[in-house]
């Protein structure tokens, strides 16, 4: 039986003329990552700040827990763990300051070992005005997690960190997951969502377009497959060289790339045709679309609606 | 309590560590001080006599007054008040606590000036010291409700220095501390009569130096705590988490109402 964490009804939140997020409708269940794509303005941020009480709803409501937090907000405070995109701590707090200040507004002990695991160890002395940007996502993230809540929000959590602490923190979700915590990640980085998604929701101008596991999500497109070709000699340079069942050809680098929609006959093609021309083939490599392909798909297509 | 506690401790430090802060909280209040003491003291005795209430009044006025609303509105600003806000921190503490520790630091400058201005320009002591205490903390609580409702009320920093001016500057050319009132023209006398700082100077010359001030000084103490019940009411019912975020519960300009007793004091004493 499904164990529904968060519930969107019908969520409309506009300024002014502008529609933000157009009665939009979503379930998240428990453990999931469920990922909310969109390009800029989207109307992700604000689904999130909605959902984490910073924003009045015009329209619709939702349910945090099986309850609904539009009448009283404070009850369902430690239920969530929020990482904003854009927020602050006051210049002159120290790392531990800010440990123990929102600890105790949660009523828990500090959770120094966030710290030490987030590589914060050495910085508990440190203002907060003087931290990178790294440095203070890596806080903001220690402090959502301070109340060990239910349900985490996590707002672009990757932006401006280097590659190992991106590798942390993709681990320290996983286990999160593991431990029953249900994530809400939004993100730009398709590769990270296809990656740590149980499931995504597209969001175009407010409106979700396509939900569903990441798998579910790249099928229901065109469906080609990525070929991409290097050979030693000129042989695929040669004009008007057709090979079966593909759509679209590029040319990038010293690689020929096809389109294709039954990439096994594709496949088979081009190397009895390099085989026919006495060429060498040095790399084939042979793709399923991925997010970040499909996401560009959608979005394409609906800017050229 | 813990959290309160663990905001007050945080709030107190930040009074010392911000450069800002400490400017306005120490370094210029006990500066003025010392330069207003030694300049006033050849030149008009008279400022001496009262050097110990109009220093204390003057550097609550520069602590609350100037100090308070512009970190309120960079707060506001740099959306730490959302990060408050999704943390379970209450308004309340965010209008109360940065007041609270201000007059903290307002108490350890009194407690430098009273020995010093005794010691250095022979000022007299106050000759009741349970009223100097009570006026002192009557005068905080007002400038400070007042310096938390300019931070709150005003859209941006530009807008919090104008309205602290507004009240500063007329405070310290007619607030009665180099010029005692019944010496102004009427019409400044009035003027005179909508600022705190002047009903904080005309309490402490009665209660704490037996002067006399030409009026009931009775209406004086309910004008000013009144107003500072009004300027937290209204900072607490104005208060906005950030700038993005248009909905609120109340105009600014509501904030205007926090002077209307100042304004009945105005017109009705003399």
């Amino acid at each position: 039986m499904k164990d529904t964490v968060v519930e969107v009804i019908k969520l409309r939140k506009a300024y002014g003329d502008l529609v933000a997020v157009d009665d939009i409708s979503f379930n998240v269940e428990k453990g999931e990552i469920f990922g909310l794509l969109g390009p800029n303005g989207a109307g992700k941020t604000t689904t999130f700040e909605c959902l984490e009480g910073l924003r009045k709803l015009d329209g619709g409501s939702f349910n945090l827990m099986g309850k609904s937090p539009n009448y009283n907000y404070n009850n369902l405070r430690n239920l969530i763990g929020v990482q904003l995109q854009t927020s602050g701590l006051p210049d002159s707090m120290r790392v531990d300051e800010a440990m123990n200040f929102f600890s105790a507004y949660h009523n828990v002990s500090s959770r120094y070992d966030l710290l030490e695991r987030l590589g914060l160890k050495e910085k508990m002395d440190t203002q907060y005005q003087t931290l990178s940007t790294g440095l203070k996502r890596r806080l903001s993230l220690a402090l959502a997690l301070t109340h060990n809540p239910p349900i985490l929000f996590l707002d672009e959590p990757t932006a401006g960190l280097d590659v190992q602490s991106r590798v942390e923190l993709h681990n320290m979700m996983k286990e999160l997951q593991e431990s029953g915590t249900t994530i809400l990640l939004a993100t730009h980085d398709m590769a990270e969502a296809e990656k740590m998604a149980t499931r995504v929701a597209i969001l175009l101008q407010g409106k979700i377009i396509i939900i569903g596991t990441p798998r579910e999500v790249t099928a229901t497109g065109a469906g080609l497959t990525k070929i991409s070709v290097r050979v030693e000699g000129s042989s695929l340079s040669k004009p008007n060289i057709k090979f079966p069942d593909v759509a679209q050809y590029l040319s990038k680098d010293e690689y020929k790339i096809y389109f294709s929609t039954n990439p096994g006959k594709t496949v088979s093609s081009i190397i009895e045709y390099i085989s026919k021309q006495k060429d060498n083939l040095i790399d084939l490599r042979v793709e399923r679309p991925s997010l970040e392909d499909r996401f560009l798909e959608i979005t394409n297509t609906k800017a050229k609606k | 309590m813990k959290a309160f506690k663990n905001h007050f401790i945080f709030e107190f430090k930040t009074g010392i560590r911000d450069k800002n802060l400490l400017l306005l909280n120490y370094l210029f209040p006990l500066g003025l001080y010392i330069m207003l003491g030694f300049l006033m003291k050849n030149i008009n005795p008279g400022f001496i006599e009262i050097i110990i209430p109009s220093m204390v009044v003057i550097s609550i006025l520069i602590s609350t007054i100037l100090g308070l609303p512009d970190p309120l509105v960079k707060s506001r600003e740099a959306g730490i008040f959302r990060s408050y806000k999704i943390n379970g921190v209450p308004a309340t503490s965010i209008v109360i606590i940065p007041p609270l520790t201000t007059i903290m630091h307002m108490i350890v400058v009194a407690i430098i000036i009273i020995p010093t201005a005794f010691t250095m320009f022979e000022a007299p002591l106050p000759q009741n010291w349970l009223y100097f205490i009570l006026i002192f903390l009557l005068t905080a609580f007002i400038s400070a409700g007042l310096g938390v409702l300019i931070g709150v009320a005003s859209s941006s920093s530009r807008a919090t220095i104008l309205w602290s001016q507004l009240i500063f500057l007329p405070s310290m050319i007619i607030g009665g501390f180099f010029i005692p009132q019944n010496l102004l023209p009427d019409i400044l006398k009035k003027i005179g009569l909508l600022l705190p700082s002047t009903h904080a100077i005309n309490l402490f010359r009665y209660y704490s130096y037996n002067q006399s001030i030409g009026y009931n000084p009775l209406w004086s103490l309910v004008i000013l705590f009144i107003s500072g019940i009004l300027s937290f009411g209204l900072a607490i019912y104005l208060f906005n988490w950030d700038n993005q975020n248009k909905t609120r519960r109340g105009h600014p300009a509501f904030a205007f109402f926090t002077i209307i007793p100042l304004i009945i004091g105005a017109i009705f004493l003399p």
